[in-house]
């Protein structure tokens, strides 16, 4: 994971890309054979092992691939799960899918930003929670449904959620170093 | 495995061996892990079952199996246990050892695990006998139950791959074909094209190479019948395709899952590597002249993708904005060429019309929808799960019979079906057969197969609102009539949702809902007013009530509600308080308390935990939501 | 090279195969407006002013004309009763959101709008993809392009960041339907000018599913004897 050389709480932490990042980068594009028609499976892989997608690492697939920077830039920005910027540390998904819905999944993404005080979709400036929603991941008979760092936890209420972040936050000392 | 299956007479050898290996006399246990047992903790269960089989000796006489979803997701976690047929719910890592000590050694049924009917109380020892299996004609889904979806021989074992098998050695494309016509299968994505006319136009097609795609990028939120059938049975799958490239004379397949779904993206990967290894795929499929291959592709988190040209798009590695049809991708898709695009419950038909017989198929089923349909039925019901009923089944034997009907003593308000471009239907409208015809003519769609069922704490302006706001974002923004329109859409049902609507908007919004359905190009854009129309038009009072009575009868619409402690009712224990997560809640100990409307946030915090039910939700003069 | 008949607002016409519906109208003088549409450039279908009805009445749906290929035997009707409510509809969302274009403007005008009901917006930008179609096709430099979807749909260069890429020719705005072409009507609290509003009620406004091969705005057989269309009625914008 690249770091960042500015201070922890700075909105907009300074995007540093290692030559073992473009390698890495390197890497995917060989295992699909520089495949443009690949790119969406390319994209997903370099975010996996990158966690987020750097703009100088899509600079350098644009390259590599001999697409415009543009048709990369719109393809990234059209699909949901394409991230421009570092991840939180715990990543709480809150499940927005119609049966959630109805059960009252509104109240429960409400709860989770005013106590993250964050809007969905983004992270906390400490990069130590990122909030998201998905619509719908087809466990809509435990909904409300909270995805935590990939664990599901289902007929999720408002109340329930102090003690989920609680628990989120015991490694937040680790955060500094 | 045991390398590659080279002919047809050795399948068939294959599969007789292993039915005798997997089959015997062993006691079967079978855990779901689908999604819904998965998030109720089947994990530990499993580990825990093979940790006492192993400890206690068990191995040789019992087989313990994970499955996907067995589809009662209401009692997860669920466990089979064959050949007794019995069905434990709701099971705990700390039963396991109860469940191999009683039931499996000493051949006693341990009641407290047992399903309880809730029309005579009594509890259902057999799997067969509860209700919400009893009603159902599962053909696609029973198969779940069977199988360990990481194991091949597994499907094996049941025949699978035997209709493949058919094809390659008696049938000709023509007459693959020809049963797809003559079944009457007809597209499980939405539209209901008949799947052998379309297989029939791209047979035709000079063009080569000819592609098959599996549309497996289940997008309609509160459905999940597809996720259930690749994570549960991915073998059928790849079976149905193989049929359907060798009818097409197509040689490269590809199967298109969304990333929110990894398990499936898993098994599918999996299912396909056992397949090639089997020699089930890759050249010269049990030793015919047919070679096809698979390649899987995660889509990247776009609904409209599920829009056969925005797929292809996709699969392009481009932006899955939709283009016009005519072209349409049976002429002209994945690279310009021949593409049969079909949903996961399509092909998954397949292998059943050609193994069974397109007369036993066209004989389940309505008029002019045949087979049976998969639903994913959730919301306000009490049996939520995974449904498999023959077409033409009416909506009241699969709320009430299968469904169990509403929980909490609310009463049946709606049902949506179709997906966020479908649309709800009333009380009035319960005896309704679903199948394409009827669910047109009432105004939505069969789409995909959600059925989400809403009770009277429903509020039918804030459904349409949260579907025209998922199809606003969903929407790629291409055309103007969609992109804006369900932006202009989503203002007034918030207008109307915060109670600064009046009258002229419910004409403006049926106008403009007519104008985004006619002016848009894709099957998105096109539908996108639906929730909109068909709650105006069976639910027009609602809105008017939160017009003009500023009154949302549901309780949910949070500008016109308010939260009320009756005081009568209320013993002043501060539970409520102390939950308040923004302390609009005061009241001294023991006292009645009282909520701030100023302060609170309509979370619903305090309802959950007063013991005394004291607090109600008002709306409108003040009377209880 | 293979030619087409069909049928355009009751008039028998062929065109050669490959041709769109708005090239095939406009061939036979029937004006269908557009906003994302110049000839040369490829059709893109976003701003669906020029969708027309295709099929028999009754069993009819619309499409973009500027991207549907003429089939034979197609029955087309360019300005019936719904398309005419359906274009106005169009023009209301328009010119609610972008009321600074005279293009936009000029056309509401000509479908006789004189109030608009949504809430207003000054957005400029109609999304129709014009200057990126204009950058790519004719300048060949591919500096601009849409990113994101649905509402967060926007025009913008790589990256957010200067273009390496572009020329600085201003073919972009040269296209624009709206920042080149500003109507100083409107202000922040109106959205609708109406002030060029020059349009007589034609046939279409009578007839449901006219079938005249005349252009429709000519009204003739509506209109009482002597009554000409004025010479103002003919709109600089649909011609283009």
């Amino acid at each position: 994971m690249p770091s960042s050389s500015t201070a922890p709480d700075s909105m907009e932490p300074e995007v540093v890309v290692t030559e073992e990042d473009l390698a890495t980068t390197d890497e995917i594009l060989k295992q699909h054979q520089y495949d443009r028609s690949e790119m969406i499976a390319i994209l997903l892989g370099v975010q996996d092992a990158l966690g987020y997608l750097p703009v100088p690492v899509l600079k350098h697939l644009a390259e590599r691939l001999e697409v415009s920077p543009i048709s990369l830039f719109g393809i990234v920005t059209f699909y949901t799960s394409f991230r421009l910027n570092p991840p939180g540390r715990h990543k709480c998904t809150v499940c927005m899918g119609t049966a959630c819905h109805v059960r009252g999944a509104v109240n429960v993404l409400k709860e989770f930003e005013r106590r993250l005080d964050i809007s969905a979709g983004s992270t906390t400036p400490d990069r130590h929670f990122q909030l998201e929603t998905v619509n719908c991941v087809g466990a809509c008979a435990i909904g409300p449904l909270v995805i935590v760092d990939d664990e599901y936890h289902g007929n999720i209420t408002p109340i329930k959620i102090p003690r989920l972040l609680r628990r989120l936050e015991r490694d937040k000392a680790e955060d500094v170093t | 495995m045991t390398g590659k299956i080279r002919s047809v007479s050795e399948l068939h050898e294959f599969q007789a061996s292993l039915k005798e290996e997997l089959q015997g006399d062993r006691t079967v246990i079978t855990l779901c892990a689908g999604p819904g047992c998965a998030a109720s903790g089947a994990d530990n269960v499993a580990k825990a079952f093979r940790k006492h089989i192993e400890e206690m000796g068990l191995t040789d006489q019992v087989t313990f199996k994970c499955t996907g979803c067995h589809g009662f997701c209401a009692l997860a976690p669920v466990v089979a246990i064959d050949p007794a047929g019995y069905c434990y719910e709701g099971v705990k890592q700390a039963d396991v050892k109860d469940i191999l000590e009683r039931t499996i050694i000493g051949g006693e049924v341990i009641e407290k695990l047992l399903y309880v009917d809730p029309e005579t109380g009594e509890p259902v020892l057999y799997e067969k006998d509860i209700p919400f299996y009893k009603h159902q004609d599962r053909i696609l889904l029973a198969e779940n139950r069977q199988i360990d979806p990481d194991r091949l021989e597994d499907f094996l074992a049941i025949d699978g791959y035997s209709a493949l098998a058919k094809v390659l050695d008696e049938m000709s494309s023509e007459d693959v074909i020809q049963a797809i016509l003559d079944s009457g299968l007809r597209g499980r994505g939405g539209a209901g094209f008949p799947t052998g006319l379309k297989w029939q136009i791209a047979h035709q097609q000079t063009a080569e190479p000819k592609y098959i795609v599996c549309n497996a990028d289940e997008g309609d939120p509160g459905a999940f019948m597809d996720r259930g059938i690749i994570e549960g049975n991915p073998h059928r799958v790849i079976e149905g395709m193989c049929i359907g490239a060798r009818a097409i004379g197509a040689n490269q397949g590809f199967v298109y899952v969304r990333y929110e779904y990894p398990i499936a993206v898993q098994r599918i990967n999996q299912a396909v590597d056992q397949a090639r290894e089997a020699g089930l795929l890759g050249e010269n499929i049990l030793g015919s002249d047919f070679s096809f291959d698979l390649k899987v592709v995660m889509g990247a988190g776009a609904f409209v993708c599920g829009e056969e040209t925005a797929l292809i798009a996709s699969l392009e590695g481009k932006k899955g904005e939709p283009v016009q049809r005519p072209p349409f991708p049976v002429e002209s898709g994945y690279r310009g060429k021949p593409t049969v695009i079909n949903n996961v419950e399509s092909w998954t038909c397949v292998p059943h019309v050609i193994g069974k017989g397109a007369e036993w198929f066209s004989s389940i089923g309505s008029e002019g929808s045949k087979g049976t349909k998969i639903f994913s039925l959730v919301g306000k019901v009490k049996n939520t799960g995974l449904v498999e009923v023959p077409m033409g089944t009416t909506i009241r034997k699969i709320v009430y019979d299968i469904g169990g009907g509403v929980p909490n003593g609310k009463s049946f308000k709606a049902i949506q079906t179709g997906g966020p471009a479908g649309g709800c239907l009333p009380e009035d409208l319960i005896d309704l057969p679903i199948d394409f015809e009827a669910l047109t003519k009432a105004g939505t769609i069969m789409g995909s197969g959600g059925l989400i069922v809403m009770d009277e704490s429903t509020c039918m302006v804030d459904v349409a609102r949260y579907f025209t706001r998922f199809l606003e974002e969903e929407s790629c923004g291409k055309c103007y009539s969609c992109r804006k329109g369900t932006q202009r859409m989503r203002e007034l049902l918030d207008d109307i949702c915060e109670g600064k609507g009046t009258l002229d908007h419910l004409d403006l919004l049926e106008e403009l809902g007519e104008t985004v359905n006619n002016a848009s190009m894709c099957g998105l854009g096109q539908n996108a007013a639906n929730p909109v129309l068909s709650t105006l038009r069976y639910f027009r009072h609602e809105y008017e009530a939160h017009i003009t009575e500023h009154r949302c009868s549901a309780g949910v619409c949070a500008a016109l509600i308010r939260y009320f402690i009756q005081e009568e009712l209320c013993d002043g224990c501060h539970a409520c308080s102390k939950v308040c997560p923004v302390e609009a809640i005061s009241g001294e100990k023991d006292l009645e308390h009282e909520i701030d409307p100023d302060v609170c946030i309509t979370c619903g915090s305090c309802i959950e935990v007063c013991p005394t039910d004291a607090i109600i939700i008002v709306s409108g003069s003040g009377e209880e939501a | 090279m293979k030619l087409i008949s069909l049928n355009i607002n009751g008039l028998p016409v062929e065109v050669e195969e490959g041709t769109t519906l708005l090239e095939a109208a406009r061939a036979y003088g029937v004006n269908i407006p557009t906003l994302c549409h110049d000839d040369g450039l490829s059709s893109y279908g976003a701003c669906r002013l020029c969708v027309v009805e295709i099929g028999p009445p009754g069993k009819s749906k619309m499409v973009s004309s500027c991207t549907y290929r003429c089939e034979d035997g197609l029955e087309v009707r360019t300005h019936s009763a719904k398309i005419m409510k359906t274009r106005a509809m169009m023009l209301e969302l328009l010119v609610s959101s972008s009321p600074q274009s005279k293009t936009i403007q000029d056309l509401a005008s000509a479908h006789g709008m004189t109030k608009q009901r949504f809430r207003p917006e000054h957005e400029d930008c109609i999304l129709c993809g014009l200057c990126i179609r204009m950058c790519a096709e004719q300048m060949m430099s591919s500096a601009i392009g849409f990113v994101g979807r649905g509402p967060n749909r926007r025009i913008t260069t790589a990256f957010d960041e200067v273009s390496e890429v572009c020329r600085r020719c201003g073919g972009c705005m040269y296209i624009c339907p709206v920042c080149m072409s500003r109507c100083h009507g409107p202000d922040e609290e109106a959205t609708l000018c109406n002030a060029c509003l020059n349009f007589s009620p034609s046939c279409v406004a009578v007839y449901d599913d006219v079938q005249c091969w005349m252009p429709p705005e000519c009204g003739t057989c509506v209109r009482p004897e002597g009554d000409y269309l004025p010479a103002t009625g003919r709109l600089a914008t649909e011609e283009s």
